[in-house]
């Protein structure tokens, strides 16, 4: 009874999923011909792709993770300095601005006529940098992904206790050994979580990676998929690929996840403790260089934005009233999206955590949430088409066409829900478990008294990331899009697929704001205020 | 925390409030139109051609706006004969032949006349509203002389390039077929003289031309009518387009109706409607395309046709089903050489 009990919520969440999903994916098949995966593993031109599309991942995972661990470090080190909770904020940013904002802004620094090469040129030097090729793929990418990656490691950091750093101080450790005895067994546990949510993500970029590719063999397996529906519509081949995506993305981020070593969780109340490595002027410069990095790395393409979309007449641009009934959509679509998101991903993650925790099987709740994170790599039309078939003959499809995209904006965001609570809600449960079974605090009395104080932070910020990326999503309205229910990114593509780049610039930089402004409200108000260590 | 769920609470009522249909009268017939979703911006002919249509007709005419013509094939795949829609706006010739394939449009039995569209039109499923030629669209600050032919392009210029890429969008199929048309069996060969030059390949059109206007290379992949753009709406003339002596490939957007459309009448009358003169007066300056019947009123100067009409290039719908796949196979391998 009692175990029925705790595994109620994440039942409840997984059906919610296998609904949608596997009713999509029925849907899909009902219309769709015989699947064949030989043809499509027999395929030199697939193969290709594929292998590009692995090799560009695990790079892009593999940089953005090896990035953030110093900055993350440096900014817990360095708790004062002008900026910093802004900073923080900031961080956030990237993850959730339209693909195509973040690429024109990069390009701005970084391209031929970018603000890097002026400099260069200036300078009079003879070098000039080009960005298209995988290391502009690679710019891109961490660009994006690696502050999202700084702030999950943030959260790990957090849960280090303020004991641990006290008896370094009474030991009087050097950095280096504060690294190795302290800080590498909690990277060890969080970082291939972090690194396996970045490879899935970059698995299925799509306009990056031709953009700034430069040549068509780097492409992703997206652009077959897109082949695929485009010149066929062969959607039996379309379900394919996305088995194949979900198969391989599984045994590759599963694989790394195993890499993961769950330590001791030693108990502690002190929080904060002063660290006694932060005098060495090594470390100092150290720090600053890696928070300079990270600062110039998300600011100068921002900058860029924000310059285009304040350039000509903004003004006039930002005062339409179609832009605003935009926004509010978007930020209507944007919070029920993150707040359903929110709620799956806690569902799952409460009882992920009574699975590895009082019943001791770890493997069970990394598979909770390997399998909640695949979505990421399941074609976005299979979602939307499958869905669109199942609803077409009982109900108007524009009529809902809203309800439709907060669906999949919120089963998107989902993955992003659970690598954000799940390793505090763990650690909080090995802290807690037995004192408040032995007090008797259970059910919602024990999420409010035990957890909530704890987790009140990552939720604000699970819930701040998942609004915004619903809010600069575009994938799945444009299948439901009607007049009526324009969002954001929509009038930015409409504006953007029109000659009007600077509109567009100027919708850009709003939604920009807009996520900024969400990050501080929601973080703010469930997160509380106080000190930013996270 | 109290505060914030009432604000999102209050959020979440607007938004739904904003994101409700407006109510539908009960007594006129609906006549439901397909199309891409920059036909229905605020700038865009959709909104000036709905009064005038209802105006005319009697009927409601309402608008649904998805991403382009490849989505707007696939949805009406995805619908089948269930489809609500009356009316398909929004595909070019190079779809032509799987919209046909689907079984789903009907004859449009209008007599059409379309002069201004080279080559003329007897197509009895599709009728032409728009067209365009494709070109090289270049920046005359950052280039002063252009090269004159597509030959003089590849062989003998500098001059670095933005293009699209074939395998998602309607530009970049459009210079793969181009590059055909002119070069034959040799253009795996011009591919490869051209690539060096090439800065990048995109996803879409918007993505070359926003690079193109961030100055990431002086010329772009676009259309003969985006100069117009810029000298009627932002009055520059800093962007115009490179003839080519060989000709141009040229795409050509088409509307039909569906069989299964409970209005035939009402959306034939919109078919021919589309071929009056004042939709076509409207056409060129929120769509910026060349209208395939001159405006009584005549033409902004910004749309003088650029060439002769006998030097447009064309692959019929067929040809282009057949080949594209060995057509775009050829072209990856020689952009991977």
């Amino acid at each position: 009874m009692a175990l029925a009990f705790r595994l109620l919520p994440g039942a409840l969440s997984a059906l919610v999923l296998a609904l949608v999903i596997g009713g999509a994916l029925g849907g899909v098949l009902s219309v769709a011909g015989r699947i064949d995966m030989a043809a499509l593993l027999g395929d030199a031109y697939v193969l290709g792709i594929l292998r590009f599309t692995v090799w560009q991942a695990f790079l892009s995972a593999a940089l953005s993770v090896v990035i953030a661990i110093p900055v993350a470090r440096a900014l817990v080190r360095r708790q004062r300095f002008p900026g910093r909770a802004l900073l923080i904020r900031l961080l956030g940013l990237p993850m959730v601005i339209p693909t195509i904002v973040g690429v024109l802004g990069l390009v701005a620094v970084y391209g031929r006529s970018g603000a890097i090469n002026d400099l260069l040129a200036m300078a009079g030097t003879g070098a000039r940098l080009d960005i298209y090729g995988l290391g502009g793929i690679l710019i891109a990418h961490v660009f994006f992904n690696m502050p999202f990656a700084t702030r999950l490691l943030l959260q790990g950091w957090a849960g280090i206790p303020g004991e641990s750093f006290r008896l370094a101080s009474q030991l009087g450790m050097t950095g280096g050994q504060i690294f190795r005895l302290i800080e590498w067994p909690m990277l060890r546990q969080i970082a291939p979580g972090v690194a396996g949510l970045v490879f899935l993500i970059c698995f299925t970029s799509f306009s990056i990676v031709l953009v700034l590719g430069g040549g068509p063999p780097n492409a992703t397996l997206e652009v077959a998929i897109y082949q695929a529906l485009r010149f066929d519509f062969d959607l039996a081949r379309v379900v394919a690929f996305g088995v194949l995506q979900v198969g391989l993305c599984a045994l590759i981020v599963g694989a790394g996840h195993r890499l993961a070593r769950s330590v001791p969780v030693e108990l502690g109340l002190a929080r904060d403790m002063p660290r006694p490595d932060l005098a060495a002027p090594a470390g100092r410069i150290g720090d600053a260089a890696a928070i300079a990095f990270a600062a110039l790395m998300v600011l100068l393409p921002l900058a860029a934005i924000v310059a285009s979309g304040v350039s000509g007449d903004a003004w006039g641009a930002a005062t339409r009233a179609p832009l605003w009934f935009a926004a509010l959509r978007s930020l209507a679509v944007g919070l029920c999206a993150g707040l359903l998101s929110c709620l799956i991903g806690a569902g799952l993650v409460l009882t992920a955590r009574e699975l590895g925790v009082r019943y001791r099987r770890p493997g069970l709740a990394t598979a909770i949430e390997l399998g909640g994170s695949l979505i990421l790599v399941v074609p976005p039309f299979v979602i939307g088409a499958g869905l669109f078939i199942l609803v077409q003959p009982v109900a108007d499809v524009f009529a809902i066409g809203l309800v439709f995209v907060v669906i999949v904006n919120a089963l998107m965001g989902l993955p992003f829900a659970l690598r954000i609570l799940m390793p505090p809600a763990m650690e909080v449960h090995e802290r807690h478990l037995r004192l408040a079974d032995g007090l008797g605090i259970t059910g919602l009395t024990r999420l409010r008294l035990v957890d909530w104080p704890l987790l009140r932070r990552p939720l604000g910020l699970a819930l701040a990331l998942t609004t915004a990326l619903s809010l600069g999503d575009f994938g799945v309205i444009a299948l439901f899009g009607t007049r009526h229910n324009q969002t954001l990114p929509y009038l930015l593509y409409q504006q953007m697929g029109s000659y009007r780049m600077a509109d567009a610039a100027t919708t850009a930089l709003i939604l920009v704001g807009l996520c900024l402004a969400l990050f501080i409200v929601i973080e703010r108000g469930i997160g509380g205020r106080g000190h930013d260590r996270a | 925390m109290r505060t914030t769920g009432r604000l999102a609470a209050a959020l979440i009522a607007l938004g739904l409030a904003a994101g409700a249909a407006p109510a539908q009268a009960e007594d006129r017939p609906t006549l439901t139109v397909y199309t891409y979703d920059s036909f229905v911006a605020e700038w865009g002919p959709g909104p000036k051609i709905e009064p005038l249509f209802e105006a005319e007709c009697g009927c409601d005419l309402d608008f649904v706006g998805v991403e382009d013509g490849v989505a707007l094939l696939s949805r009406l795949r995805l619908e089948g004969a269930r489809s609500s829609a009356d009316i398909v706006l929004g595909l070019d010739t190079n779809l032509v032949a799987e919209a046909r394939a689907t079984g789903l449009l009907a004859s449009h039995g209008l007599k059409v006349e379309a002069p201004m569209l080279p080559g003329g039109w007897d197509d009895t499923t599709f009728v032409p509203y728009d067209w365009s030629y494709f070109a090289f669209v270049y920046d005359s600050e950052a280039l002063k002389t252009p090269p004159a032919s597509l030959h003089a392009l590849v062989e003998d210029s500098d001059a670095e390039i933005l293009i699209e890429d074939p395998r998602t969008s309607t530009p970049g199929l459009g210079l793969l077929l181009w590059m055909k048309k002119v070069y034959g069996d040799g253009a795996a060969d011009a591919w490869e003289a051209l690539r060096p030059r090439i800065v990048t390949v995109s996803t879409g059109w918007s993505e070359a031309y926003g690079l193109f206007k961030q100055g990431e290379a002086p010329m772009v992949f676009s259309y003969t009518t985006s100069p117009a753009y810029h000298i009627i709406a932002e009055g520059t003339e800093r962007y115009k387009a490179a003839i080519f002596e060989e000709g141009h490939y040229m795409q050509v957007e088409v509307a039909a109706m569906l069989k299964g459309s409970d209005q035939p009448k009402l959306a034939r009358q919109f078919l021919s409607f589309l071929l009056s003169d004042a939709v076509q007066a409207i056409l060129p300056t929120t769509n910026w395309m060349y209208p395939v019947i001159a405006p009584k009123d005549g033409l902004p100067e910004a749309f003088a046709a650029p060439l002769d009409p006998a030097k447009a290039l064309v692959y019929s719908p067929d040809e282009v089903a057949e080949h594209r796949d060995g057509w775009i196979r050829e072209w990856l391998s020689a952009m991977s050489r």
